[in-house]
This record gives C-alpha cells, structure tokens and sequence, in this order.
C-alpha cells in the first residue's frame, strides 16, 4: 500500500529562550506510515508530541533532524499541502469575512476555479447546514457553527487526506455525530483520515490502525485488535503502554 | 500569484470592515473641507499655507493607516491563531508576506487615491482648476513613499514583540527620515571626522522619504516635476522595498509559529 504519511527517525528539539534552560526533546526519532485509504488514529497523553508531529507535518515547526513526507513530498514544500485538509482543535478564522467568503478564499488558494468553488460551497454550507448563516459574518457565529465552518473549510479542496486534531473535542453530541458521518464517509470514497484524539471509545470504533506515542517516541502500533491485545478494550492497552498506575490499586 | 491576491483581498476586506479608515477620512476630509473653505483675508499667502496644511493631513492619516493597517497583519495572525489554518494550505510564507504587503500597499492606495480626489475637488470648485498631472505625479509619489513604509513596517513586525512597540518604533524612524533625512549630508560637513563620517554614512543608508514630498509643487510652484526623476523615484522606492521585504522574509521563513 502506498504510503500517504511517511516520518523517518523525525527529531524535534525546542531550544530554550532563556539561559541556562534544557533543550525540550519534543520528538526523539518518530518513524510513522500512514497508507492509503485507511483511518488513522494518532493517540499520546498530553505532551507526548502528537501535536507536534502534526506541526511537522503541517510545515509550521521545522524538524531538527529526520524527514516528514506528504503523498511522497517533503512537507517543507507547500505543495506537499495540495491534496490535505485540516480541521484544528479550535476555530481559527477570520472572523470579520462570512462563511462563503472564508470557503472562497480557501478555494482561491486552492486554485479551485469559481464556478467549481461555487459548487463546492454550495454543497459543503448544505453538509455542515450553515445555508442560512452562510452570509453572515463568522464572529455572529455560536462555537458549534464556527467549528461546522472549520469542517467545511477543511473538505474545500476534496482532500485526499484529512488531518484531524481532537476533531470531536467540544462538540455536543450532534456535532460529534455529524463528524464521525463525515470520517465515515471519507473512509467508503477512499480517502485517508488521520486524526488525534483523546476519546478512545470513538477511535476503537472508527480506525482501522492506531498508533500511540508517549514521551516523544512510537511506543505502539498496529490495528486496534493488535493494539488491544491481551487487555479488555484500547483504553487499557493506552494507559499500560503510557505507564499508568492507579492509586487505588495495591 | 492567485494565492497572493487571494491574500490581499483579505487584507483589503479587514480594512474596509474596521472603522479606522472611516474616522481618519472624515476626520482629514472636515479638516481638509473646512480650511479650504475660509478665505483668511483673502491673502493668497495664507489660503496656500493652509492648502499646505491640508496636503500635511493627507499624509499624516495615509502614514497613520499604513503603519497601523501593516504592523497588526501577521502579529493579528499569530495571536488568532488564523496562521495556522492557512499555512495548513499550500501557501509559502513568502507568499503570505507578500500577500499581506500588496494588501496593505493597494488599501493604502485606495485611501491616497480617496483623499487627493476629495482634494482636488475642493479646491477645484474653488479656483476653477484641475491640475490632474501635478495631483497624479503627487499622489504617485506619496503611494510609492507608502510602500517603502509598509515593507518597513512588515519587517519590524516579523522582529518585534507586539504590534505597538513596531507602531512607535516605524513613526520615531519615519518622522526622523522626514525630518531630517535631507539635511543629513549638511549636517555632516559641519562636524569633525569621525562623526562626519558616521552622519555620511547614515545619510547614504536611509531610504529617503521626504524626496517623494511634492507638496510644494502642488501648493506652491503648481508645476510638474521631472517624469524622469519621477520614475527613478519609484524605481528606487521598488529597491528600498524589495529590500525589506526580503529582510523580513529572511526572519519569517524559520520562525517558529507554535512558541
């Protein structure tokens, strides 16, 4: 299967601004593969990187050393973002254009031709259902409708992979629905969804592999069956690869 | 070259949905109205000063709207965290700083071109006069002037921490260049070496705003100035910005946008 997300030996280092400061060792060599077609899920306590491999791959943190590769390109190059869609944990928008214009410019910097992204919008508004909103400014927004605009904005270029970070975190539980339809959905066109989340129940449903990192490194990976084995369900298997103990046992 | 339009489009929308360019405009425009409206004693001295004056206006609220428009553009982004999504798009930072400077550049545009046609029919319906060249060639001036301060405000809010510290810093150094930019070169023959030497140097390092102030020929002689030195002027403002819009490329490339 070809390889959709492709990290080898990807080194962070964040270096201190103040004297005397330790280096942060963010990533310690991260070997990760991602194929074609299939949900992925990306799990870490906080703090464990998984944030910051999403960075990397998002080219907004340089890698100190190793290399991160999008549909085969070097995330360093923008083009490498041509075929993704991302949907941040939180709303990150311009807040003074309304939900066409923000889609439009999007498509503009896709380079989706106007009546293509006319249709595009027309049918993402009527996914997310904000047709009744669409020319009202994203600040009149409620946080559940501004983040059914981040969904939209994410889906504009029909992106052959989708990145995810804590896509259901702060939805109610419609939202959560509508965006597990959406995973779903991908998954039966073909698309490659990776996302990270702390909600292992929803991943154990959705992902077809998981991988889970903790302090920086791959502790595990596998499908959800391989993951899981040898303990009740993927949360048990998290909190022993993480090293948790609970206080109220011996 | 989509996506930079694309980015300025966005730059020009904030603009024009924020309310500092209405206030600045009909704050110059009643300033600008009125003073052109009085006939102080009906001396030509006078209504030529005041004339003056409002030419003064025009660039100190054109000045004011580029360094304030400019400084908040990428540090707004940082804060809003609205860099993220868009870099998550197939767009280069050195797009987006070049996106962000044609933005600020044709808004500010927008504002010189408002404010000298505004100008110009006032004291056309006054004196019965259309100098449309001498308007143009000063109001071209005064544009290609706002884009070297918008690339310098650019590059200061890449280095910077906070958008007032590169407000305060841009108008200290602005109104210095204005001010004394072209008295740089006396002042160095009256020292002795090795300040002499040092003021030269500044003299021949600083761009030099004040030669794209035409106010005295539109006030004054009321004549053209040279087209060729017009279009060296504006070859030489296309330098000054090429330059620091790499400089602040340079800082923006590598910058960490996650700390």
């Amino acid at each position: 299967m070809t390889a959709i997300i492709q990290t080898q030996a990807l080194r962070v280092e964040y270096r201190s601004r103040e004297l005397r400061q330790p280096v942060k060792l963010a990533l310690r060599g991260l070997d990760l593969e991602v194929c074609a077609g299939e949900i992925f899920g990306f799990l870490g306590p906080n703090g464990a990187g998984k944030t910051t491999t999403m960075n990397v791959l998002l080219g907004y943190v340089q890698p100190t050393s190793g290399m991160a590769s999008l549909f085969g390109i070097d995330v360093r190059q923008p083009i490498a973002r041509q075929r993704i869609g991302y949907l941040p944990e939180l709303t990150y928008y311009y807040k003074f254009l309304t939900a066409e214009e923000l889609l439009r410019f999007y498509a503009k910097i896709f380079g989706i031709p106007r009546e293509e992204a006319d249709r595009r919008i027309a049918a993402l508004m009527k996914l997310v259902e904000l047709e009744h909103a669409a020319k009202r400014p994203i600040k009149s927004y409620s946080k559940g409708m501004q983040q059914r605009v981040g969904l939209a904005q994410a889906l504009i270029n029909n992106p052959d992979l989708l990145i995810l970070d804590e896509p259901t975190s702060g939805l109610d539980p419609l939202g959560r629905m509508k965006v597990r339809e959406i995973i779903q959905r991908l998954k039966n066109e073909g698309k490659t969804v990776f996302f990270s989340s702390h909600e292992l129940g929803e991943v154990e449903t959705v992902c077809d592999r998981v991988a889970i990192v903790h302090e920086g490194e791959l502790k595990k990976v596998g499908t959800v069956a391989e993951v899981s084995a040898g303990h009740d369900n993927l949360e048990k298997a998290f909190l022993q690869v993480v090293g948790f103990k609970s206080s109220s046992q011996p | 070259m989509n996506k930079i339009f694309a980015l300025a489009g966005v730059v020009i929308k904030e603009l024009y949905r924020r309310k500092d360019f209405y206030v600045l405009f009909v704050l110059s425009a009643l300033l600008t109205c009125v003073a052109s409206m009085v006939n102080f004693f009906h001396d030509d001295k006078i209504v030529r000063i005041v004339k003056d004056v409002c030419l003064l206006l025009i660039w100190i609220s054109t000045l004011v709207i580029a360094i304030a428009t400019t400084a908040r553009q990428i540090p707004a982004e940082r804060e809003a965290r609205t860099i993220f999504p868009l870099l998550a798009k197939p767009v280069s930072r050195t797009e987006v700083i070049l996106g962000k400077f044609l933005g600020c550049w044709l808004a500010t545009g927008v504002a010189v071109l408002v404010f000298y046609v505004f100008f110009a029919f006032i004291n056309g319906s006054r004196e019965h006069a259309w100098p449309v060249a001498i308007y143009f060639q000063a109001a071209w001036m005064q544009w290609s002037m706002l884009a070297i301060v918008i690339g310098m405000v650019l590059l200061g809010s890449i280095y910077f921490a906070a958008p007032s510290s590169t407000v305060t810093i841009i108008f200290v150094v602005v109104a210095g260049i204005l001010g004394l930019g072209s008295h740089l070169n006396t002042i160095a023959l009256s020292q002795s070496e090795p300040m002499q030497s040092v003021i030269s140097v500044v003299y021949f390092c600083i761009p030099h705003l004040e030669w794209y102030d035409l106010r005295d020929f539109v006030v004054y002689s009321q004549s053209l100035a040279p087209w060729v030195a017009v279009l060296q002027a504006t070859l030489y403002a296309a330098v000054w910005t090429g330059i620091f819009l790499f400089l602040a490329w340079l800082g923006f490339r590598r910058k960490s946008l996650t700390t």
